[in-house]
């Protein structure tokens, strides 16, 4: 599914991915750990082609395809989804507009027929149900007046709606109650199958008891120093990182 | 960075689609403008004394006044001696649409305006004006059952003198400013509308404004009146053929609201903005709108989406004389390319417990310079008078610029004020955040745009709020790729 070989990027000159790999199949849930600074936003960021990020070395390969070259939507349309870690709020947007869009979007490039206002209002109503959200949700402006939870749900929801292949998890934790932790996990587990994978970016160990992960790894200073079981992010948890550190 | 700077020039030309000429037989008065030419206008139009003398007074009094400086536009000094101020289509006199020029109505359909019967099924009176004169106005005889009148400035004139005597100059006065007393010596047609008491004006009434002649200067004069009790809609729609050279429009607007009626007004100005990359030609676009809420409980509320024009200058007002009345301004103004726009709004309250609201929503692309620029006076004996202001500002690349000049002038310390203004980038997050959902840059901005734009969108009649949302996708279209 997604193919990282000696991957060397940053922003602005300055390194901060220096010689990555990671090889992700298809069905399989990846985790990656790291301390602040670690190159964990960097490493999302260039997954999904963000203006401002250059790689000066290596390759992403997305379903045997290079992707360097490929803009940003282009990925997305493929099937590469991000939950951000600080969802964008867009003024006087209305979600069900926004979101609609987004997924005609994708069914049009893929040849299909796109989706009229009832059937998306049909779809989505049963998607709002697996985040535990109520209708008003579709009258109100994208994440505008969201409170923490309500935008990592509302990211989830997306996820759900575009069916994405390959779903990157930024960070989808941080500032989360245990309630809806629980209500977010619940949909990335209901969602995984033996096509689609994940790359779970994150702090703490806290989202992984709930996702459990195939493989976990481990970044410190742009390079991965330790992969290994999900047990690995348990030793993490009780460690901490400095015993990883050369 | 560099990228996205691409990506925003790449796209910057958009070509305008109303910018054909109409051939069709005119009779135009050669350019210049003296005492002369204001007495062919008036005779042209079969115009009774008085009014010939107050074209006349204005004319001398506008011989002693200055260009306006003060606004944040550049404009080359302009020839007034080099515009023709009679324009209009040869054949006249008509009884029915039938006998208008098919070519004339080939324009309108071309501007997507049918002025057929069909617009009666969404409800919309036509008046249609076509360089200086009135074309036709649609729906006269279903108006005239429930006692509206609807019709040219000049038929008003001779059918209605009395109104018109009564009400024309009392919101802008033939000496207000220079393009209004210029307006006064030369305007040639207009719309004119009266509501009697108590009538809630059956359906939307419209004007479509169209030059064609190059080297005319257009200067309508609309007039509204609602009576006591009273309620009307309005909307005017604005276009003209692509030229290089600079044409000049300067209309004036009175609105006129008396005891506990309402008159929304609402415009969709999509003049010729001039050459994308040059700048060369497009319309001036110098008008002075006024309305008066005369007595109690009356309200006028102004509704303006400004895409077009190479310069506008225009300033909707509200004198809120009667007690509790309401004077309310909701603004889009888009300037792309070379487009200057000085635009915002005066509210003048002078009763008590009057209100207003003051929503403005600047979009500035390309090498486009706007200002809003609002000025709110609550005077002496306006007790308990509330002004609530909103000016925001979205800049889309880095070649443009908002500006915002708010001017307060309390003169009673029970008003209540409260002013809100931001000033945005189109942010690289939210087109990220819509490209990595799929969504391409162009339509991320189309979207981000017309949720900046909403709280305005919504005041406009429904079908014209459609057709504000496609015009703003057409003026934008580019300015990010």
């Amino acid at each position: 599914m997604l193919n990282i070989q000696d991957l060397h990027a940053g922003v602005d000159n300055k390194e901060i991915l220096k010689g990555l790999n990671l090889e992700i199949k298809p069905g399989e849930m990846h985790a990656v750990m790291g301390r602040n600074g670690s190159g964990k936003s960097t490493l999302s960021n260039v997954i999904t082609g963000r203006e401002g990020f250059h790689i000066s070395k290596g390759n992403i390969e997305y379903k045997g395809q290079s992707i360097i070259e490929w803009s940003p939507e282009k990925r997305a349309l493929a099937g590469l989804f991000m939950s951000f870690q600080y969802p964008v709020v867009m003024p006087g947007v209305n979600n069900t507009y926004f979101l609609k869009a987004a997924l005609n979007a994708k069914l049009k490039h893929h040849g299909k027929q796109e989706l009229d206002a009832a059937g998306f209002l049909k779809l989505i109503k049963e998607k709002l149900t697996e985040v535990d959200m109520d209708t008003s949700y579709l009258q109100r402006a994208v994440n505008e007046g969201f409170s923490g939870g309500e935008k990592k749900r509302n990211e989830i929801l997306q996820m759900l709606t575009l069916e994405p292949e390959l779903a990157i998890l930024d960070e989808t934790d941080s500032g989360l109650d245990i309630d809806a932790l629980k209500i977010i996990a619940d949909g990335v587990n209901r969602y995984r199958n033996k096509e689609r994978s994940f790359l779970v970016i994150t702090h703490y160990q806290r989202l992984l008891k709930y996702i459990e992960p195939d493989i976990v790894h481990v970044l410190i200073d742009g390079k991965f120093v330790k992969s290994g079981g999900k047990e690995l992010a348990i030793e993490l948890e009780e460690k901490g990182y400095s015993w990883l550190e050369s | 960075m560099s990228n996205e700077q691409q990506i925003i020039d790449s796209n910057l030309n958009k070509e305008y689609e109303y910018g054909f000429v109409t051939n069709i037989e005119s009779e135009t008065i050669p350019p210049g403008l003296n005492e002369d030419v204001i007495r062919i206008i008036s005779q042209k139009k079969d115009e009774p004394e008085w009014l010939l003398e107050w074209r006349l007074k204005a004319y001398r009094r506008w011989t002693k006044m200055k260009d306006p400086d003060w606004a944040k536009v550049k404009y080359p000094n302009i020839d007034y001696q080099s515009i023709s101020y009679y324009s209009a289509p040869k054949k006249k006199e008509l009884s029915s649409l039938d006998e208008v020029d098919p070519q004339l109505l080939e324009t309108y359909n071309k501007l997507g305006i049918p002025l057929e019967e069909q617009k009666m099924l969404s409800g919309v009176a036509v008046d249609a004006v076509f360089d200086s004169v009135s074309i036709a106005t649609t729906f006269k005889d279903e108006l005239k059952k429930a006692g509206v009148i609807f019709c040219s400035f000049s038929e008003a004139v001779k059918d209605y003198p009395e109104l018109v005597q009564k009400y024309l100059g009392t919101v802008v006065p033939y000496t207000d400013n220079y393009f209004a007393t210029l307006n006064s010596a030369v305007f040639t047609d207009g719309s004119f509308v009266y509501i009697p008491k108590g009538v809630r004006c059956p359906m939307e009434l419209s004007t479509y404004f169209r030059i064609n002649e190059a080297n005319t200067g257009q200067f309508e004069r609309t007039l509204i009146i609602a009576d006591e009790g009273s309620h009307v809609s309005y909307l005017e729609g604005c276009t003209a053929p692509m030229r290089d050279e600079n044409q000049l429009h300067a209309a004036v607007v009175e609105l006129v609201a008396h005891k506990d009626s309402t008159i929304k007004y609402s415009t969709v100005q999509n003049w010729y903005p001039g050459h994308p990359e040059t700048g060369a030609g497009g319309i001036y676009n110098f008008v002075t709108k006024r309305g008066t809420c005369l007595e109690e409980n009356s309200r006028i509320s102004w509704t303006q989406v400004e895409t077009g024009s190479a310069v506008t200058w225009k300033y909707p007002s509200c004198i809120l004389k009667g007690d509790n009345s309401v004077g309310e301004f909701y603004s889009v103004a888009v300037t792309n390319n070379h487009q200057q726009a000085d635009t915002g709004t005066k509210m003048i309250h002078l009763g008590k417990n009057t209100k207003s609201t003051i929503i403005s929503k600047g979009i500035s692309a390309g090498k486009g310079q706007q200002t809003y620029r609002g000025e709110v006076k609550i005077m002496k004996g306006a007790e308990q008078a509330r002004n609530f202001s909103q000016c925001d500002s979205i800049l889309i690349g880095s070649d443009c610029g908002a500006h915002t000049f708010p001017y307060i002038d309390v003169r009673n310390p029970t008003a209540q004020m409260e002013h809100e203004a931001t000033t945005s980038n189109i942010g690289e997050d939210q087109l990220f955040y819509c490209n990595q959902r799929g969504i391409s840059s162009e339509d991320a901005v189309s979207m981000i745009v017309n949720g900046f734009c909403k709280e305005v969108f919504k005041e406009l009649p429904m079908e014209f709020a459609v057709e504000a949302t496609k015009l703003m996708e057409v003026t934008l279209e580019g300015s990010v790729g």
